[in-house]
């Protein structure tokens, strides 16, 4: 039984591992399209390699018979053997998604689509076969007579004759190009030389013209390249397995000379290790395939990969918390006077530990928002292709760590936004052209912190929002009033209306509308913010802003009469007593209060949370002067209190929002206590001072 | 029905088709709840008030963490208010709603029974008579000679958590 689950566990890593794969894969692939370096191919093979082999060893058969071809394909591309072409590369995008589908029915233990897998490995096939190489896929079985006589199509051009070494005898010539870096993955070429010495005659003829001068040369770097000749009717999986370590790290060729004569080369371009290749594809039945038992519901547990330098400071902490706590507990028995100082010590030095505590372990919830921004290139790409736009999409900012809930939910909007931005903000190629831009548009994402916020930008240089024809739309919705006056900003902002996303609005407008409200709704339940603005012709900038993390806030906690709210610091701008004279009445029973050469709104919680407070008079209390939306107001409170992180808990959850307020949560003493939702604040302000006749300042 | 004959029975196992039952007190009359809803009982403790709240959702407490809203059930029913007593106590439920589940404290006077009630044995209440809105009502049930209203918590609560939202601001 507990071997199952250790297996479990094994599968579990292994299903990982595959994901990641897969996605390496995908963003290298993608990356192919830009330009195909070999490091790159070299990489989406590796990936693949881990894969198949991973798959086979745990009795994946299909998994790994699928990824041994597109793994051939790959290597011919490595090798330089077959030409990376945009079609190869959608081919092996869309093996990936297939394998990727695959991958996730094995881990749910329901059966693979066969029929989805047959057709991509008969397109694989197809395209093996059209460069006249190695037909591995369609003949697996080819594969593995791998012998002197191979019976694979011969190399155009003219057989070389044996080297001098191998006349009078079968023997193998073996071009052996390692990577610069081949030394650095602990592989000796010496050792291998070795190795392939015990299995017949060598000689070894170095290539030095790799070379570099003296001054460029890195003391770690390899640079020789090998012929090698071995004599003897060695079998060439023997040779292989003396390569196998290093199949990553080089270029390997193998020729075989059967006595003295013209070589029989195996393949048409260079064959390359590793032994995957070649690898019998009938994988060991060995692993005992999955148990027949009733398939998982639910899956995925909501787990988090968390880097170890994150833990290993949590570990440090922890230790020093148990430091302190052991000091302190000396102090239980017999505290005289003199120790009350080392008591007190004792307790900041708790204090501190705890709060960086706290701070780790919020720490461990961050994830950088390349999770979200990773699927874009995909999408892009695909989206553009289908669209016949060409597409330039710049990411910047990736590292920008988030908080895992705002990040899982901040995701699908901006789907929708980079969505919307291909299909309807960028134009065709020749409609850019002929507005003189270029032909390529571009996408730009971005991330990065401004004060206590994280700020996501989805830019594009597209036609930009039609301001008439908006608000041509948004009168006949009756969204807005046909004379009334809107700023630019006003206009830009009714495509979040809800009653504006319809399918029938005007072309170039069209779906910019559809679904903005839902990603507005979505923003705004994380606490966040989204503008847009834009130059019709030029472009549009959606700007969203989002709290760093849903769970923590640094808070005032202010006093009403009897009751505690918790004014976010961040908000504050000051705290000040007022004077009577300073404040002046406005028609509508607003009241403004002069701070400096300024005239900012005052708003008297006691009067919108419905508080008894100690004193009416402004002069009693005091004013804290809040920003929200780059409007500044003051918020009238009977006192300050303590300043302390507060963990935020909704409201939501068991009973509903309230406006004016952004949360609760718990206070030392185990009470609870409301956060005011300065933002909201603002708007419930206005509208009540507005119902009352007056307009907003 | 054959039900009166039997009653030394119902509060102890728990025959096919039938519920167990929270049966509590507030002013004359005892109220029953589905108990596989109740989530705990506790006693009275002083909740933080919630602004633009309606008048019978006292406030909010802290139930271990979470922030649980808490209704007192007789300003909820329209009754006349008393003072909190040693009985008085708070009933968690878990109630499920259109998108959510929600966990709510409710004020009653004192907890009294569990008891089994058959499917069958639940009338639907008359149109008019009782204190509380028949809306809120899944049923009345006789045991030991006893009414009981037997509440339908889902739409009770919801409803009161939702009751006056527009009306906030």
């Amino acid at each position: 039984m507990s071997l199952d689950l250790e297996m479990e566990e094994i599968h579990k890593i292994f299903f990982e591992e595959s994901f990641e794969g897969l996605d390496a894969m995908e963003s290298g692939l993608l990356n192919l399209d830009v330009n195909a370096d070999r490091e790159t191919i070299a990489t989406i093979f590796r990936a693949a390699h881990s894969i198949k082999g991973g798959a086979a060893t745990f009795g994946f058969i299909e998994v790994s018979n699928f990824t041994h071809g597109v793994e051939t394909l790959l290597d011919e591309m490595r090798n330089g053997a077959r030409p990376v072409t945009p079609d190869a590369i959608q081919l092996l995008l869309q093996s990936v998604d297939g394998l990727r589908e695959m991958v996730r029915a094995v881990q749910a233990k329901r059966p693979v689509d066969a029929k989805r897998t047959a057709h991509l490995s008969d397109e694989v096939a197809r395209l093996l076969a059209r460069h006249g190489s190695r037909d591995l896929a369609a003949a697996p079985g080819a594969a593995a007579s791998d012998g002197p006589a191979g019976t694979a199509p011969r190399a155009a051009g003219a057989p070389d004759a044996a080297p001098e070494f191998l006349r009078g005898g079968p023997g193998w010539v073996i071009e052996f190009h390692p990577h610069h870096d081949m030394l650095k993955t602990n592989n000796e070429p010496l050792r291998m030389f070795a190795e392939l010495e015990r299995l017949g005659a060598l000689n070894a003829t170095a290539d030095l013209g790799e070379l570099p001068p003296l001054s460029g040369l890195q003391p770690d770097g390899c640079y020789l390249r090998w012929r090698l000749e071995l004599a003897g009717a060695v079998e060439k999986r023997q040779i292989e397995e003396v390569f196998d370590w290093v199949d990553a790290n080089c270029a390997i060729q193998y020729r075989f000379f059967a006595g003295g004569e013209a070589p029989a080369p195996l393949a048409a371009g260079p064959v390359a290790l590793p032994a995957g290749a070649t690898a019998a594809p009938a994988a060991p039945p060995a692993a005992a395939a999955p148990s027949s038992a009733a398939p998982k519901g639910g899956g995925d547990a909501g787990s988090i990969r968390v880097s170890t330098t994150k833990v290993d400071h949590l570990i440090n902490l922890v230790g020093e918390l148990v430091i302190t706590q052991s000091m302190l507990s000396r102090f239980a028995d017999g505290c005289s006077a003199d120790e009350l100082e080392k008591l007190r010590d004792g307790l900041t030095q708790l204090t501190r530990n705890t709060r960086e505590l706290q701070e780790s372990v919020m720490q461990i919830r961050m994830l950088p928002i390349s999770f979200a921004f990773n699927r874009f290139p995909r999408l892009v790409h695909d989206l553009s292709r289908k669209l016949g736009k060409k597409v330039e999409l710049s990411l910047s900012g990736e590292g920008t760590e988030l908080d895992k809930t705002v990040l899982e939910k901040i995701a699908d909007p901006l789907v929708h936004l980079v969505r919307n931005a291909l299909d309807h903000g960028l134009e065709q190629p020749e409609v850019r052209l002929a507005a003189g831009k270029s032909e390529t548009g571009t996408i730009e994402l971005a991330a990065f912190h401004e004060g206590g916020n994280i700020i996501i930008e989805v830019k594009d240089d597209g036609s930009g929002l039609n301001k008439a024809k908006i608000l041509q739309r948004a009168r006949e919705r009756g969204l807005v009033a046909a004379d009334a006056e809107l700023s630019d900003e006003q206009i830009h902002n009714l495509i979040f209306a809800a009653g504006f996303s319809t399918a029938d609005v005007v072309s170039d407008v069209s779906g910019r509308g559809v679904g903005m409200d839902v990603v507005r709704r979505n923003i705004q339940d994380l606490g966040g913010v989204v503008q847009i603005s834009s130059v019709h012709g030029q472009g549009s900038t959606i700007r969203i802003r989002l709290p760093l993390t849903l769970a923590i806030l640094d808070g005032q906690l202010v006093r009403i009469g009897a009751e505690t709210y918790v004014i976010s610091l961040v908000a504050i701008v000051e705290t000040i007593q007022v004077r009577k004279d300073r404040l002046n009445a406005v028609p509508g029973g607003a009241e403004l209060f002069r701070l400096r050469d300024e005239y900012i709104p005052v708003v008297r919680l006691y009067e919108m949370f419905g508080v008894e407070p100690d004193s009416r008079a402004i002069e009693d209390g005091l004013l804290v002067v809040v920003e929200a939306e780059g409007r500044r107001f003051g918020v009238l409170v009977d006192d300050l209190l303590a300043q302390q992180q507060v963990v935020i808990k909704s409201l939501d959850t068991n009973y509903r929002q309230v406006a004016g307020v952004a949360g609760a949560t718990i206070l030392g003493d185990g009470t609870v206590a409301l956060i005011v939702d300065v933002p909201g604040l603002v708007q419930v302000f206005h509208r009540s001072v507005g119902s009352r006749g007056m307009l907003a300042a | 029905m054959s039900t009166t004959t039997t009653q030394g029975d119902k509060r102890l196992e728990k025959p096919e088709d039938a519920g167990q039952y929270l049966t509590f007190q507030l002013g004359r009359e005892e109220y029953a709840v589905d108990i596989l809803r109740v989530q705990e009982i506790k006693g009275w403790e002083r909740a933080t008030r919630i602004p633009h709240a309606s008048e019978y959702v006292l406030g909010v407490i802290n139930l271990r963490g979470a922030i649980v809203p808490i209704i007192e059930l007789r300003k909820r029913f329209a009754l006349e208010s008393t003072e909190f007593g040693p009985t008085t106590v708070v009933i968690v439920v878990k109630v499920t709603g259109a998108d959510s589940e929600r966990t709510v404290g409710m004020v009653v006077d004192a907890v009294c029974e569990v008891y089994n009630i058959a499917d069958a044995d639940l009338k639907s209440p008359p149109e008019v008579g009782a204190s509380v809105e028949t809306a809120f009502v899944k049923g009345i049930a006789t045991v030991e000679n006893k009414m009981l209203i037997v509440l339908d918590i889902d739409r009770l609560i919801n409803a009161s958590i939702l009751d006056g939202i527009g009306a906030a601001a």
